[in-house]
């Protein structure tokens, strides 16, 4: 049976409406959309009372209609139909069968197709609108006709399915000849060649150099046996870029040459990770601030500080890029989706309190010719901030905190996906034991997300096989996570870990490292019948974790996942045997030691190298306009610095009703946040603020800078929010556009470099990071990198609620002061980019870290002791952005004068007002507490400079030549929304 | 010796809002307790235990074929006659947001002829997206949830909270003065100009109850505002310890322990 639900003619139908308006601005097409309705094929057999019970049921009769069983016509219109393809979950099924069911009725299974009526079009335009608007290639399929569309017909395009029939008989989806054939094959590598090595590598999507290759060779040559496909794929997945970090952990040597090309230094880098990352975490862990609080780094799912004697806070930030440049809506959730799990899955599992999103796109207003499946950046960035939306929201985790930088470089888009969590000291720590039963918790298993692992480790090509996209299911998810966080607080297992990239493989392996395990496959619930072994172990279907279930707590684990209706299976048992065994119907297909599995990867040797710019000269430089007023409206205006509200409202930031300092701020609850700050034990003084640093334009010029500006942006974005760098910890999420090229490889050793110095000069330790090294889209053979982007997220306890301030201007007649030194480093800017500068000419800002400790404790003291009632840190757009970010945002303007700012050397008024320099904040300081600020600044160190005095509804600056910038409030704020108001 | 009124917070696969609201309870004097609708269902706990039936925010079930649809179903199915029964019995039922939307879709509001019946919706936000913001809303006509208020301000976090009925209902809704909460300006005054109206809601309308007055959903989240840092302008305003949503709470709590307990 079939139900068809539609808008009634009375009401508004909006998705008609933004389609309609996106097929004219976005494709420049005429085309009508005059109505949309939703298809639900429902496979169980009904009387007509039934079906009219369920019609009813469904439809929201104030609002829609619905008809049963009617022929898809419409004279005049074409029609077009789209749907998921079938390897794809529908979220939405569930639901339907679920409603059926509660009216007492059965069914099998549900299909559900989205309906559009198109009018005035020639087929060439359906094919555009069908392809650009209505549907993804990568994960749905449509079908048209002109007035009917014969929906059997186009049902059985799917090639896995014959008939209609088939199509509706439950789980028969998958069922096909495959099923027939030998489920586990054995690849012959014992006596293979290099050529033959590279390419079982090769077809089967591995991922693994030759050197690993021969590893495994040696391995199977000394067990006197071939291994079979699941083996294969076992160690593929374990010893992934993804899931190993091979180029970071590498071996390197590094060479260094000169601004005149002659070869500096050579050095040795025995781990570059270990040697940059976690060498500083270790330095700062001794130090007395950290002694106590730093809980666990590295090691688990997420990094652990603590927040106070009850409660420690997890937080991991991730990468989801190459699923979100094919489908962004479907990789955007499946990504918010996979860094929950992480949260959930460290220690004994955190209750997640905050998402963070941080984006990189092409410019929306994109104009070139695409290459061939890359999306246009504008509908990338729709895609994914819908995929947000819908995923997070459902999750009931406030989305606090984010930022989305636009460069045509990211024609491969970036999408970080980051979440906190709370947890009790007691839950830091998990340990599974022998005997324990391997239990999985949430949705099925199915021939979704095959190779996600091994594929994240190439670059995007034409033609990329698709099996690694999903649709997320947020409910499936929550129900998981509701089960599991009430299992965690009655200690009902004794470890958890998530099924990410590599599936059960990847979990169970991990869990069960120092022990042993094993499974039997056909005890998983499978989404689709006649999956082979290989697949249903790895799997990725989304929204599953494994844990280890203590035999006796076994019922009691089940119980309340039969309350919360989440799905639970036992698919083994830990053991001491140090062996990973997998069976299928008790036959085994796999067996592989442990240690082999996890320490046989060959340690990889890699040459790096960094070529030194030559230095700049400033003679060479391009000299700007000196309207400066409108100059500051375009950088208002640019979308990187432009308000992301468009984006944020979709976000829910309110749901558990701790945000305290919220992504908008200001007397219109309209301005930027530098920090967001949520408070999740209600009636504490402690909260945790959350912020990030990215700032991928300096590192054309230099990686290192890029790296400390990073850091140092992330960072001040806390201190200016009232958090201090004592109680800072932060994270690295380092995107390179192609490592396996030296240049490159050079570039990320610099800025690994920069992470270790800036952050041990700070304090501010690493507790966890990610790395996705090959993002570059290749298209006819011509290669387009991202630009190498490092993103640092920073997570802060602040003592004291109370300590909180936010951007917005708060009072007329405060004194306005500028913190920190600026300088001639106008390279990467915003102001170069839009005066038409390369990302090459001029000096990328530089941090000096020693002094910039000294600006920071000078802020930390100065808003500790309530001197300030508003600060915000310069960065994108420089300091007449900044200032007039505070000044709409609170809706009083400023006088000001650049005199005044500290500086080194002699700096222009054009230097002053847009150079990019690091370390500098803007404070509004109280009238009759400028003593007192003056007396910390002083007594810090701090180079600092009265500049001016809020007053009126006017922001005006004053530089050599006098008034050089003098403008409404509400036109620079006008200027700041504009662009991205869609 | 005062008893303290039992408050039911309800959860199903999709809730999200039912820790804040159960200690929003908590703070107005009530005792929250959560529980899921299974358990209710398979008669682990009954509904007759208790003063207060909340149905916070989130997204039962997806809200896959429209917000609510799904749970509103069950709850007319399975839940029916304890429903019934509890309303009568003039106990309080209160659906926040996807609970709003949940006990419009299943005619538990506004329930002008009879139960079971739906008369109006909540359907998608004229802006056709789901939206993050902090409104005014104004009292109009006493009812037992509202009592004390004229203006509170609180946020609105939703896709679809658009209120439509059809003339004849909305004509009831005024002549028996069912509406309870309308969106508004800073200054008090009625408004259909976005976002103060977030949703293009007809007559502003943000919050109705039944005629009988002890079932009363609202698209706004007074669970949020309970304390004075959630204020988007804490740091800017001088604002009392306590947020204006806990009013609602107390109302519900107050009356109960007169009333039902």
């Amino acid at each position: 049976m079939w139900i068809e639900i539609k808008t009634k003619d009375t009401a508004r139908d909006v998705r008609k409406e933004a389609l309609q308006q996106a097929a004219r601005e976005e494709l420049g097409l005429k085309a009508e959309i005059p109505e949309t309705s939703d298809i639900y094929i429902i496979d169980g057999s009904y009387t007509t009372k039934e079906a009219e019970l369920i019609g009813r049921a469904m439809a929201d009769t104030i609002v829609q209609d619905f008809s049963i069983n009617s022929r898809l016509y419409s004279k005049g219109a074409w029609i077009v139909i789209v749907r998921y393809k079938p390897q794809i979950t529908d979220p939405a099924e569930q639901s339907v069968l679920k409603l059926v069911e509660d009216l007492g009725l059965a069914a099998n299974s549900a299909v559900i197709m989205q309906k559009y009526e198109v009018k005035g079009a020639k087929e060439e335009e359906i094919k555009a609108i069908c392809e650009q608007l209505l549907s993804n290639e990568n994960t749905q399929q449509y079908g048209y006709g002109f007035e009917h569309v014969n929906v059997n017909a186009f049902l059985k395009t799917i090639p896995q399915f014959s008939s209609e029939l088939n199509v509706l008989s439950t789980s028969g989806r998958y069922a096909t000849a495959e099923e027939n054939s030998e489920p586990v094959a054995t690849v012959k590598i014992r006596k293979a060649e290099d050529r033959e090595l590279r390419k079982i590598s090769q077809d089967n999507t591995l991922s693994l150099s030759l050197g690993e290759m021969k590893a495994i060779q040696a391995y199977f040559r000394k067990l006197r046996r071939d291994p079979t496909d699941i083996e294969l794929e076992t160690i593929a997945q374990t010893w992934s870029e993804h899931c190993k970090h091979k180029t970071f952990n590498s071996e390197v040597e590094f060479d260094v040459y000169d601004g005149k090309g002659k070869k500096i230094r050579t050095e040795n880098i025995g781990n570059l990770f270990k040697e940059t990352i976690v060498a500083a975490t270790n330095e700062i862990a001794k130090r007395k601030e950290w002694k106590d609080n730093l809980i666990s780094v590295f090691k688990d799912n997420a990094g652990i500080i603590k927040l106070d004697n009850e409660n420690c806070i997890a937080f991991k930030v991730e990468t989801h890029n190459h699923p979100s440049a094919l489908d962004p809506y479907g990789g955007a959730g499946t990504g918010i989706g996979g860094v929950i799990r992480d949260v959930l899955g460290a220690g004994m599992g955190a209750k997640p309190i905050f998402n963070t999103d941080v984006f990189c796109f092409g410019m929306p207003g994109y104009s070139e010719k695409l290459p061939k499946n890359v999306l246009h950046p504008k509908r990338t960035f729709k895609g994914v901030v819908a995929g947000v939306r819908d995923y997070g929201n459902r999750m009931g985790i406030p989305t606090i905190n984010g930022s989305i930088t636009f460069h045509n470089s990211y024609l491969a888009p970036l999408v970080y996906c980051g979440t906190a969590g709370i947890m009790p000291p007691w839950a830091v720590q998990k340990k599974p034991s022998a005997g324990d039963l391997i239990v999985v918790i949430g949705g099925k298993t199915g021939k979704d997300g095959l190779h996600g692992a091994t594929f994240s480790s190439t670059e995007l090509k034409e033609g990329t096989s698709t099996t690694v996209v999903q649709i997320g299911n947020a409910i499936e998810e929550k129900k998981m996570m509701d089960a599991i966080l009430e299992a965690r607080d009655k200690r009902l297992y004794s470890a958890i870990t998530d099924c990410g990239a590599g599936g059960f493989s990847s979990a169970v392996g991990e869990m069960g490292k120092d022990l042993g395990a094993e499974v039997e496959l056909t005890n998983a619930k499978l989404k689709h019948r006649g999956m082979k072994p290989w697949e249903i172990w790895l799997s990725e279907s989304q929204e599953r974790m494994v844990l280890a279930v203590p035999e006796k707590k076994l019922q009691q684990v089940r119980e309340i996942c039969e309350k919360e209706g989440a799905g639970i299976s036992v698919i083994g048992k830990f053991t001491a045997t140090r062996k990973l065994v997998v069976k299928h119907k008790g036959k085994a297909v796999a067996e592989l030691g442990m240690d082999f599995l996890h320490n046989g990867l060959p340690k990889m040797k890699r040459k790096a190298v960094y070529r030194e710019k030559k230095p700049w000269q400033p003679q060479q430089k391009k000299s700007g306009s000196r309207n400066y007023n409108e100059i500051l409206r375009k950088l208002l205006a640019m979308p990187t610095i432009a308000s992301k509200e468009w984006a944020i409202r979709q976000y829910d930031h309110e749901v558990q009703a701790n945000t305290i300092v919220k992504p908008l701020t200001g007397a219109e609850n309209d301005g930027p946040s530098d920090a967001a700050v949520v408070r999740p034990v209600f009636g504490s003084r402690k909260a945790v603020a959350v912020s990030n640093g990215i700032n991928p334009r300096y590192g054309a010029i230099s990686p290192y800078n890029m790296a400390a500006a990073a850091i140092d942006e992330a960072l001040r974005n806390i201190v200016a929010t009232g958090g201090s760098l004592g109680r800072t910890a932060i994270l690295d999420n380092f995107c390179w556009a192609n490592t396996d090229e030296e240049e490159r490889l050079g570039s990320l050793v610099m800025a690994a470099k920069a992470c270790k110095d800036i952050a041990v000069a700070y304090g501010t330790p690493f507790i966890s990071g990610k790395d996705s090294l090959h993002n570059e889209v290749v298209s006819n053979g011509k290669k387009i990198p991202i630009l190498d982007t490092l993103l640092i997220s920073a997570v802060a306890i602040i003592d004291d609620i109370e300590n909180i301030v936010t951007i917005d201007i708060k009072k007329e007649g405060s004194s306005i002061y500028i913190v920190g030194e600026t300088k001639d480093e106008m390279g990467g800017s915003h102001y170069n980019e839009l005066i038409g500068s390369s990302l090459e000419e001029g000096n990328a800002p530089a941090v000096e870290a020693e002094k910039s400790k000294r600006v920071f404790e000078a802020v930390e003291e100065t808003i500790r002791g309530r001197a300030v009632l508003a600060c915000h840190d310069i960065s994108e757009g420089g300091l007449a952005v900044a200032l007039a970010e505070m000044c709409f945002a609170g809706g009083i303007g400023a006088e000001a004068e650049l005199r005044s700012i500290p500086h080194t050397s002699s700096i222009t008024d054009e230097i002053a007002l847009f150079s990019e320099s690091q370390t500098r904040f803007i404070a509004e300081v109280e009238k009759g507490k400028e003593a007192a600020f003056e007396a910390a600044m002083k007594k810090n160190g701090s180079s600092y400079g009265l500049v001016g005095k809020t007053k009126g509804k006017r922001l005006v600056i004053r530089g050599s030549r006098g008034k050089i910038i003098d403008a409404g409030l509400a036109e620079l704020k006008e200027a700041w929304q504009e662009t991205l108001k869609w | 010796m005062v008893k303290t009124p039992k408050a039911l917070v309800l959860r199903a696969a999709g809730t999200n809002c039912n820790n804040e609201t159960a200690l929003a309870f908590e703070l107005a004097g009530a005792a929250a307790e959560q529980v899921h609708i299974n358990e209710l269902i398979t008669g682990k706990k009954r509904l007759e235990d208790y003063h207060i039936l909340a149905i916070p925010g989130g997204f039962s079930y997806g809200d896959d074929l429209g917000s609510g649809k799904v749970l509103a179903n069950q709850l007319a199915i399975k839940l029916r006659q304890p429903l019934q029964e509890f309303i009568d019995s003039g106990k309080l039922v209160i659906g926040i947001c996807n609970g709003f939307q949940v006990i419009i879709k299943m005619g538990l509001l506004p329930a002008l002829s009879w139960l079971y019946a739906q008369e109006a919706t909540l359907t998608n936000n004229d802006s056709g997206k789901f939206e993050d913001h902090w409104i005014y809303l104004k009292a109009e006509n006493d009812s037992i949830f509202t009592r004390g208020i004229r203006q509170i301000y609180l946020p609105i976090n939703h896709g679809e909270g658009k209120f439509v009925a059809n003339a004849e209902v909305m004509q009831h809704l005024q002549k028996e003065k069912l509406v309870k909460l309308k969106y508004c300006d800073e200054k008090g005054n009625e408004t259909a100009e976005y976002p103060k109206n977030p949703n293009g809601s007809l007559y502003s309308i943000a919050a109705i109850t039944n005629k009988q007055g002890n079932v009363f959903g609202m698209m706004p989240h007074p669970e949020k505002f309970v304390t004075r840092y959630t204020h988007p302008r804490w740091t800017r305003e001088n604002l009392p310890e306590e947020g204006d949503g806990l009013r609602i709470f107390r109302n519900m709590a107050e009356h109960a322990k007169k009333e039902l307990v």
